[in-house]
């Protein structure tokens, strides 16, 4: 093979750019990446931010198992923390101790880690909001969204291992209550169990085999998953918002290099720079004023990271006695009701873009977002979700808002008990109501155009307020919107219908009955004549 | 509205013009040919950096500035890990170290965010880019390509011909993680049957008891009306940290005393656990085996603090509220001859959370 080389010119970065391409074909990357288009929208960035706070996490994560020791073997507290001077704990708790007392810059880490976890999680919901809203889990997407869905559900569980780990009092707790869930899953639930803590709780293998689980396989199949989930992203191109100009062929941007790289990278060290300064300024998690985990004493008012919180508040909803004995075994309804509610709600999460699909059979690829107002069943039942979570998570604090606010504790939870089914029926509704109020105005803006406050009067005496049409790009972003209508049922070819096909029938009608089309040229053109008569 | 005329599976659609879009990708989407045209991207806008150059030379100057400003942050991060180190046992100190420590580097940080960002949006081109998409999937010749690699494979290996290797293979595959599986049974000990584990706790006939944390024995006297004592079995204390907290996490007990008319039994045999109004009941809560700490003098309820059931101390420990099931286990006591309360038994039921082979 003959290879033309050209003599690399440009001095050193010429030459080192030579010398690795050679080696790699790098060139062809920065070729086909360099100047790729990426759209810009804040909103865009609520996935960044989940990002860059899992780069966080890895690193003050990897700073502290430079010094956490995950055992349970009993040792006297000999620390700096005169409070706790003499206790007995384990060796994980002491080392959390020292790292948080005596190694400097210990706390600052541990907060970071702590505080970007918390933020790591909000931003994930928040971005999976996002996507929901607008509609961008459609064709081709939908996987992506599932991964996003495991991702996110894996980001919980490492929230969860990492927050038992110091074995301090609240956090042994919290292990308590996951024994006590587990124990009470039929059939399998005792040996479940036993196998996770080694014996019965709390034992002394837990807290080893949560930091294996928190700093080994989740992490490694949260990053394999990460990967993915951006690699689909650079397949896919990102979805844009609709607008003039914009089409679902194309993407209007800026490219990575030079704009996009400048802004997506200053944008992490903005994040990392927004944790340390939270971290550094807010405690968060003190263990000391916990102390070591003892089954017995607990204090009123515990509570766990918001992230798990609508979990623990579908435990506490829970209305009494459900319990029953069939068959000599126990079937603990009060666990077994809440797990099924919370698995099927994660369900629904995961395959609502398949169901959507299904109703439309819409199979076009979809690159423009819709604006939440022009899906109004869609958002609806975004609004039925976000209310029900919303809900189970107030159940869990349920003790706080009945003790600040001074009302009873169980006038709190049969409330909440009630808002759980009639919230999101209540939200569901009013949602789509305002989103086609919303579609209306729009119809109407765009047919009469907008009141400029101008009040003229007619030489026939008449007042008038003058109303100006919108120019073209105004109006393009209110009229360029996805519109679908129900489907009508008809036999197929050999003359039948099917129970699916009735089906989609009735879902579809669910879905799209109340339609507001958007304006056509002909309706707007006689809106003209008829606003010039 | 009435310019489109939808077909009945929403296959074809005919618009009023008489124009047929194939429509078989369509679905449930409606598509008129009357919708108004995309009308292109609006002119663009420039920023005040691009007409005025004093704006954009300050614009470029506040972007160098703010990265050597970082740069002087770190250095301050590292002399504040320096010069202010922790002093044992003195917060202010572990305070004032994490506080300088922090701020110093948040400083770095943020201000080489806002210098990047700066640059991008006010110094760098403002030049908007549009980048086509092409469908996902592949092309047609790509695809086709694709399918014959399948073939070429399927045809050179014999994959679908020869199914008895094509069957052991797939066999082979679904038996070899087995032995993985059977491998976690060692994650708990073999000669352990939890049942049997979560039925006994550390109580017995004749085991005094005695004060949580100190191990402390309680005599009847000690006992006031109102009063409520933490209490663990005579010889927890003294036992390793480890077993220690596996005892504990079944054998904890709220000790409390009532007037003996306040208390109503189903049962004599109920009756005959108590002492002269003094009853001691699991402090495992049977939901999912939180402490239940909290005790209300004036109702005789007891709270649990982390899904709020709520038990009636003077009704065997009914359930009234939340989500708990079952009373909690009562544990039979009496007094010894010394005056000392004492457990005639271990608990009659399991403690704690239910479980599957309870009545088992």
């Amino acid at each position: 093979m003959t290879v033309t080389a050209t003599p690399p010119s440009g001095g050193v970065t010429g030459k080192v750019s030579n010398y690795l391409d050679e080696r790699t074909s790098i060139s062809g990357a920065v070729k086909e990446f360099g100047r790729k288009i990426f759209p810009d929208h804040w909103s865009f960035l609520l996935g960044e931010v989940a990002l860059y706070s899992f780069v966080i996490i890895l690193l003050s994560g990897s700073f502290l198992t430079f010094f956490y020791q995950a055992s349970m073997a009993s040792v006297e507290y000999e620390g700096s923390y005169i409070p706790l001077k003499g206790v007995e704990m384990s060796v994980a708790m002491a080392s959390t101790l020292d790292i948080s007392f005596d190694l400097r810059g210990g706390l600052l880490l541990r907060q970071i880690h702590h505080w970007a976890a918390l933020l790591f999680i909000a931003a994930i919901g928040l971005h999976m909001l996002r996507i929901f809203f607008t509609g961008a889990f459609r064709k081709p997407r939908e996987l992506n969204w599932s991964i996003g869905f495991v991702l996110f559900l894996l980001a919980m569980a490492e929230g969860f291992t990492g927050y038992s780990l110091p074995d301090d009092l609240l956090s042994g707790n919290g292990l308590r209550i996951i024994d006590g869930m587990i124990l009470g899953l039929p059939v399998v639930g005792t040996w479940i169990s036993f196998l996770l803590f080694g014996g019965e709780f709390p034992g002394s293998d837990i807290v080893g085999r949560l930091y294996t689980l928190h700093i080994l396989l989740l992490p490694l199949i949260l990053l394999a998953l990460i990967v993915l989930h951006l690699m689909f992203v650079i397949i896919h191109k990102h979805t844009q918002y609709p607008g003039p100009g914009r089409t679902e062929n194309n993407v209007v941007g800026y490219p990575v290099l030079p704009v996009y790289a400048a802004k997506a990278g200053g944008f992490f060290f903005l994040v990392f720079g927004v944790v340390v300064l939270i971290a550094a300024t807010v405690t968060i998690n003190p263990i000391w004023s916990y102390g070591p985990y003892d089954p017995s004493p607990v204090s009123a008012g515990t509570q766990p990271d918001w992230y798990i919180g609508f979990a623990d508040g579908a435990l506490r909803l829970m209305p009494p006695g459900l319990e029953t004995y069939w068959f000599g075994y126990t079937w603990s309804w009060n666990i077994i009701i809440p797990v099924l509610v919370l698995l099927v709600f994660l369900a629904l999460v995961f395959a609502y873009p398949f169901i959507e699909a299904w109703v439309t059979g819409d199979k076009r690829e979809h690159h423009l977002l819709d604006r939440p107002r022009n899906a109004p069943v869609r958002t609806a039942i975004g609004a039925a979700g976000v209310m029900f979570y919303a809900v189970l998570w107030a159940g869990a604090a349920s003790d706080i808002i009945a003790t600040h606010f001074r009302v009873t504790m169980e006038g709190v939870i049969n409330t909440l008990q009630i808002l759980l089914i009639l919230g999101p029926i209540f939200a569901f509704m009013i949602t789509k109501r305002v989103c086609l109020g919303l579609q209306k105005k729009d119809r109407e803006i765009t047919l009469h155009g907008f009141e400029t406050g101008r009040i003229v009067r007619l030489p026939g005496g008449e007042f008038t307020e003058v109303h100006q049409q919108l120019n073209d790009y105004d109006r393009w972003q209110l009229v360029s919107y996805n519109d679908n209508a129900p489907i009508m049922v008809r036999p197929n070819e050999r003359g039948k219908i099917t129970g699916s096909m009735r089906r989609r029938a009735a879902w579809s009608r669910f879905f799209f009955e109340d339609r507001i089309a958007p304006v056509t040229k002909t309706e707007h053109k006689e809106a003209l004549e008829h606003a010039n008569h | 509205m009435a310019n489109i005329v939808k077909s009945t599976d929403g296959s074809e659609l005919v618009t009023s013009s008489g124009e047929r879009l194939s429509g078989k990708e369509l679905g449930t989407a409606v598509v008129t040919t009357d919708a108004f045209a995309n009308p292109g991207l609006p002119p663009h806008r420039q920023r005040v950096t691009d007409t005025n150059p004093r704006r954009l030379a300050r614009a470029a100057r506040i972007v160098a500035w703010l990265f050597y400003l970082s740069i002087a942050g770190s250095l301050f991060t590292i002399f504040a890990y320096m010069f202010f180190p922790i002093e044992d046992g003195d917060t202010t100190s572990l305070r004032l170290s994490t506080l300088y420590i922090g701020l110093g580097s948040a400083f770095a940080l943020l201000a080489i965010g806002v210098a990047a960002v700066h640059w991008g949006k006010a110094v760098m081109a403002d030049k908007e880019g549009v980048d086509e998409r092409h469908p996902v999937r592949g092309t047609p010749a790509t695809r086709e390509r694709a399918i014959e690699i399948f073939k070429e494979a399927d045809e050179e290996s014999g994959f679908s011909r020869r199914t008895v290797i094509r069957n052991g293979m797939i066999g082979a595959f679904i038996a070899f993680p087995l032995p993985a599986i059977a491998l976690f049974r060692g994650l708990a000990p073999m000669e352990v049957d939890p049942n049997n584990e979560l039925k006994h706790t550390f109580w017995k006939e004749g085991l005094r008891l005695t004060r949580d944390p100190t191990g402390v024995p309680i005599k009847a006297s000690d006992m006031t009306i109102g009063s409520s004592v933490h209490v663990i079995p005579e010889g927890l204390a003294e036992l390793p940290e480890h077993e220690k907290l596996d005892a504990k996490a079944k054998a904890a007990v709220l000790l409390v005393r009532l007037k003996p008319e306040d208390l109503n039994w189903t049962s004599d045999k109920r009756k005959s656990w108590s002492y002269d109004g003094i009853v001691a009941y699991s402090k495992i809560c049977t939901h999912v085996g939180c402490p239940v700490a909290l005790y209300e003098q004036q109702t005789h309820h007891l709270l649990c603090p982390c899904h709020q059931s709520q038990f009636d101390i003077s009704n065997e420990c009914a359930v009234i509220f939340g989500p708990a099931a079952r009373p909690l286990p009562q544990l039979p006591i009496a007094v010894d001859a010394e005056g000392y309360l004492v457990a005639l038994s271990d608990f009659e039921e399991p403690v704690g959370p239910s479980f599957w082979e309870r009545e088992k």
